[in-house]
């Protein structure tokens, strides 16, 4: 595997330029979480003109319901969970300056097309990895929709959170290439 | 008859599903072990590495393995000569799963279907009951993840499609699903039956350790078929490509109505947790 690439999030525009479909990264700084029913309700509010719970504006958002902290801890388990239920959601956030996501499995091709014209990259980390992944999260604080429970959405700040670009900004898939490259036969 | 008390399966419930979320099976480890030396793509044999460091931290740190700690699925085989005294069969095992999910810090996913409010303490469980001989009550939990079955899904092919239809249809859905439900997957594939009892069967197969030989000689060299087709779809341990597509096929073969030719595929996670106890 090629040597990881540090990301200091928020993010601009530049720091997503030379990022390549496969290249491993390696994130720190601060990202935000929303999965279904978060993503619901902003989309709902940026409809309704109101202002977000946060900015979008260079941000990454993690699709991840993490599991409640144990006494001593900040956070349970915290791996991704599949990112395509977001994905009817996902453009109207890039509008808006979102730069990345992170989640796990494929987007569709609106979300891809939306990726290229917002200038926007997909992350992927490994799903049900959720105790190793809670390591590289350091503080946790809700910032909003609190009544949501798991799908609240949380403010982390994330030391080297690991994670692969799937979709870069020149529109290339990793999961579509790499299925091709191992597939066997006619089913391929 | 034998009496069981009920609060002794509301704490078998509750540690069954601690167990199951903390520890992954010695089948699931020893599948990881055998996919790293099977896998040759280096991205997937890093993939199954963290999975392994991921199951050793769990363990050591009581963080559950995924923080989707599931929907609290039940099997329960309870012996006609066995009589659950001081409090409902049903109500002991909905008792277990709530302090199982409180107690353990696993994550609450259960909400209503409509409004998705949550119900916030992981109940209702799904419960299956069955009959079996002798005076024993086996209960199996299960804690099954959404985004595996999500990816899951039942057919009602026309008898001419047969074997050939059925291949077809289970490469499908795999290869569909691609990335999606955490592979390497296990996939459990029911042919026959009814609409309902494929969906269950497939299920069922779930709980075979993996590596065990299958118990039905007419199932065992089409299940072998079945396995080999799947891990030659390229889709790889978390779909970024590989031959490690699955741990493990499972495959149930039922009689049908002359009309029918069910067929479910459930697919489960490598995060394959079941844990049993017989009482």
């Amino acid at each position: 595997m090629s040597e990881p690439v540090r990301l200091t999030a928020p993010l601009t525009r530049e720091d997503l330029e030379p990022l390549n479909s496969g290249d491993t990264v390696l994130i720190s700084g601060t990202i935000y979480t929303g999965r279904d029913a978060a993503h619901k309700r902003l989309i709902e509010a940026v409809r309704q003109g109101l202002e977000l719970p946060f900015d979008p504006e260079g941000q990454i958002i993690y699709y991840v319901g993490p599991s409640p902290a144990p006494p001593g801890r900040v956070i349970g388990a915290a791996g991704p969970t599949t990112s395509y239920r977001m994905d009817p959601y996902a453009p109207a956030l890039m509008a808006k300056g979102l730069r990345a996501m992170i989640g796990k499995g494929r987007r569709s091709d609106e979300v891809k097309k939306a990726m290229i014209e917002y200038g926007a990259v997909y992350l992927g980390a490994i799903g049900g990895a959720g105790a190793l992944l809670g390591q590289a999260i350091k503080e946790v604080e809700i910032i909003a929709y609190e009544d949501l429970g798991p799908e609240a959405v949380r403010r982390l700040r994330v030391e080297d959170f690991p994670a692969v670009v799937v979709n870069d900004l020149k529109g290339r898939d990793l999961y579509m290439e790499g299925q091709k490259k191992y597939a066997r036969g006619e089913k391929g | 008859m034998r009496d069981i008390p009920s609060d002794q399966i509301t704490r078998t419930v509750k540690e069954l599903f601690l167990k199951a979320c903390f520890e992954l099976g010695r089948d699931v480890l020893d599948a990881f072990h055998k996919g790293l030396e099977d896998e040759e793509s280096p991205v997937g044999r890093e993939v199954i590495g963290r999975l392994l460091e991921n199951a050793r931290l769990a363990g050591e740190t009581r963080i559950p393995l995924c923080q989707d700690t599931g929907l609290g699925i039940v099997f329960v085989e309870l012996g006609q000569d066995a009589h659950v005294v001081g409090g409902g069969l049903r109500t002991a095992i909905e008792e277990g799963v709530r302090q199982a999910y409180r107690e353990g810090h696993l994550r609450k996913s259960v909400c209503h279907p409509l409004t998705r409010a949550n119900t916030g303490d992981n109940t209702p469980a799904v419960i299956h009951i069955d009959v079996a001989p002798g005076d024993r009550v086996r209960i199996t939990a299960v804690p099954k993840g959404g985004g595996s079955e999500n990816m899951s899904r039942v057919f009602l092919l026309k008898p001419a499609d047969g074997w050939e239809g059925i291949k077809a249809r289970v490469l499908e859905t795999v290869s569909e699903a691609g990335p999606n439900p955490c592979p390497p997957i296990i996939v459990g594939v029911a042919v026959g039956g009814s609409f309902e009892l494929a969906a269950l069967e497939a299920k069922k197969t779930l709980l075979r350790p993996l590596g065990s030989p299958n118990p039905d000689p007419e199932a065992a060299p089409l299940e072998k078929e079945l396995f080999e087709a799947v891990n030659d779809l390229g889709v790889g341990p978390m779909g970024l490509g590989g031959r490690v597509t699955a741990l493990g096929l499972h495959l149930k073969i039922m009689p049908c109505h002359i009309a029918s030719l069910p067929l479910a595929v459930n697919i489960q996670c490598h995060s394959a947790r079941h844990e049993e106890a017989v009482l």
